[in-house]
């Protein structure tokens, strides 16, 4: 059994900006698991520019993002341990994993980071009627066969999904001389980015058909056309609205799904809502010394995002390994109502936390000319008016020591979204 | 007289804009509720430029393919040239971030660079 302070589980954007904090914050016995071959999680197939805008200033591709924080590992001499996968995590922070060199083994932590990041949702819960030919891919795998395997999973491709990463690949697949068809939504709005669908799809000539599924997958060993329709508000099918296209590929870019096995089996209350972990302030779960951060927590659309609540994680962790836990804390829930479908962190503890918090959250439909009101206890502390909010869009409010000191005696903080 | 339709990218709320040019010049932008979407519309009617972003094959590295750019933004309208320019292109490995794939590529004087570290094995 080894001994380490900290154990990141995950070598992506929040693991590795967690890790970098953690050990600015005074931790040395530090270790990063991954389980892939390198550093750096899914930026290395996102090879796109547009990362760390917010970060550095400057428009950046994924891998190239990546870099800098690997590099900055690196210089910190941070250990690290690739092709790893971690098997279990216990309640008192105690963490299997297996590799080819060092077999199964166990690491006793006095802290633990999930940052296992999210995984797309499959054809499988979506219920797609159609036969099961080859030809069928998540658009992320698709992104990963193109940008790092160098194979191109097809030349005729409907995409199914407005996620980012769908628009992504249809620019992608477009530019590598693919013919992307259409990208079908079933909202009637789109999931992804606006900047993603002008510079992705219009500039392409590639239509967006919102308000429409995909009805039926013909193709014995591979797909050979893919049949979508208009849906009405209840989301069912249109009769009389279908319309059939001949292709080769169907991609999917239908949500992301925290991927918290290991959390639950650590015993960390998740919330059905973003399907991570429940945190407080500290990015800390309902286990004492385990945090999360990333989009393990919830996903987030912007990785600079990621990276700056991963070092929040980071730092709260050094603290904990320092001090423990502190006892007693007063902690405030936060509500999360009328259009704001949930909040993270869900709880605040004014008399620990930092001098401020940033308290992120996405809304449930879209909103025009609405503000974001924030409430200590029934009174009204802040009122941000927002020209248009969207569910693809992350939104956020910072919250203040000093104001929920002042507050008094309050019993909760509630973030909802009101006329302007 | 000539009318163009655009989508804003600025914000979530795109608004629509529509841009009238009289011989090549913005005589107006109609459509935004700020004045960041009239930027935005006058650039991308006069002078819309792109990042070209895509993968190259490496020979002898860890992984086959290694990412680049254009080192700056390129005409929009040379997008697909750019692409084709790299479809046959071949580097070996060991590649560095901001090592030069083409050198001015198609006479644009913007170089395609590599945008990751790829090892020799």
């Amino acid at each position: 059994m080894k001994n380490y302070d900290l154990v990141i589980i995950g070598g992506g954007p929040a693991g590795l900006a967690a890790a970098i904090s953690a050990k600015e914050s005074g931790i040395d016995s530090i270790l990063i698991l991954e389980r892939d071959k390198e550093l750096g999680g899914i930026l290395n197939q996102c090879i796109h520019n547009g990362f760390g805008l917010h970060t550095f200033n400057e428009e950046l591709t994924g891998p190239e993002y990546a870099a800098r924080f690997i590099d900055r590992v690196l210089e910190l001499g941070i250990e690290y341990k690739l092709n790893t996968m971690v098997m279990d995590i216990t309640k008192d922070k105690k963490v299997t994993a297996m590799n080819r060199e060092d077999g199964l083994f166990s690491i006793d932590a006095k802290s633990v980071i999930l940052a296992m990041g999210c995984r797309e949702r499959p054809r499988g819960a979506l219920n797609i009627p159609g036969y099961r030919p080859a030809g069928i891919y998540s658009a992320g795998t698709a992104q990963r066969l193109v940008n790092i395997e160098g194979y191109m999973p097809g030349r005729k491709v409907v995409i199914l999904g407005s996620g980012d990463i769908g628009l992504i690949m249809a620019r992608r697949m477009t530019l590598e001389g693919a013919e992307v068809k259409v990208v079908a939504e079933i909202m009637p709005y789109s999931g992804g980015l606006k900047r993603n669908i002008v510079q992705c799809l219009d500039d392409f000539n590639i239509p967006l058909k919102l308000s429409h599924t995909v009805v039926d997958i013909e193709g014995k060993d591979r797909v050979s056309a893919v049949t979508i329709a208009k849906v009405d508000e209840h989301m069912k099918p249109i009769p009389g609205t279908e319309e059939r296209y001949e292709c080769d590929t169907l991609l999917l870019s239908v949500g992301l799904l925290p991927e918290n096995e290991l959390s639950r089996q650590s015993g960390v209350e998740l919330s059905p809502i973003h399907r991570g972990p429940i945190v407080n302030d500290s990015l800390e779960t309902s286990v004492p010394g385990i945090f999360a951060c990333g989009n393990v927590l919830h996903v987030h659309d912007l990785v600079d995002f990621v990276s700056k609540e991963a070092s929040q994680a980071g730092k709260s962790a050094a603290l904990y390994i320092k001090n423990g836990e502190k006892e007693n804390s007063i902690s405030l829930p936060i509500n999360a109502v009328d259009g704001v479908r949930y909040t993270v962190p869900e709880f605040i503890r004014p008399n620990d936390m930092e001098e401020s918090v940033t308290v992120r959250f996405r809304v449930g439909g879209v909103f025009k000319k609405c503000a974001i009101a924030t409430y200590f206890g029934d009174t009204l502390v802040s009122k941000k008016k927002r020209p248009i909010m969207a569910p693809g869009e992350m939104e956020q409010v910072v919250i203040k020591k000093s104001d929920l000191l002042n507050a008094g005696d309050i019993k909760d903080i509630t973030i909802k979204i009101e006329e302007a | 007289m000539e009318t163009k339709n655009l989508t804003c990218i600025n914000c979530p709320m795109g608004c629509a804009l529509t841009v009238t040019l009289d011989n090549g010049e913005v005589t107006s932008v109609t459509g935004n509720t700020c004045k960041r979407g009239d930027i935005y519309a006058r650039k991308e009617v006069t002078n819309p430029t792109r990042i070209v972003t895509s993968s190259v094959r490496v020979k002898g590295g860890e992984i086959p393919m290694v990412s680049c750019k254009t080192k700056n933004d390129i005409p929009k309208g040379m997008i697909f040239d750019i692409t084709n320019a790299l479809c046959n292109v071949e580097v070996s490995a060991p590649v560095k971030i901001g090592d030069v794939i083409i050198e001015n590529v198609l006479d644009t004087g913007v170089d395609i660079i590599a945008t990751k570290n790829v090892a020799a094995i």
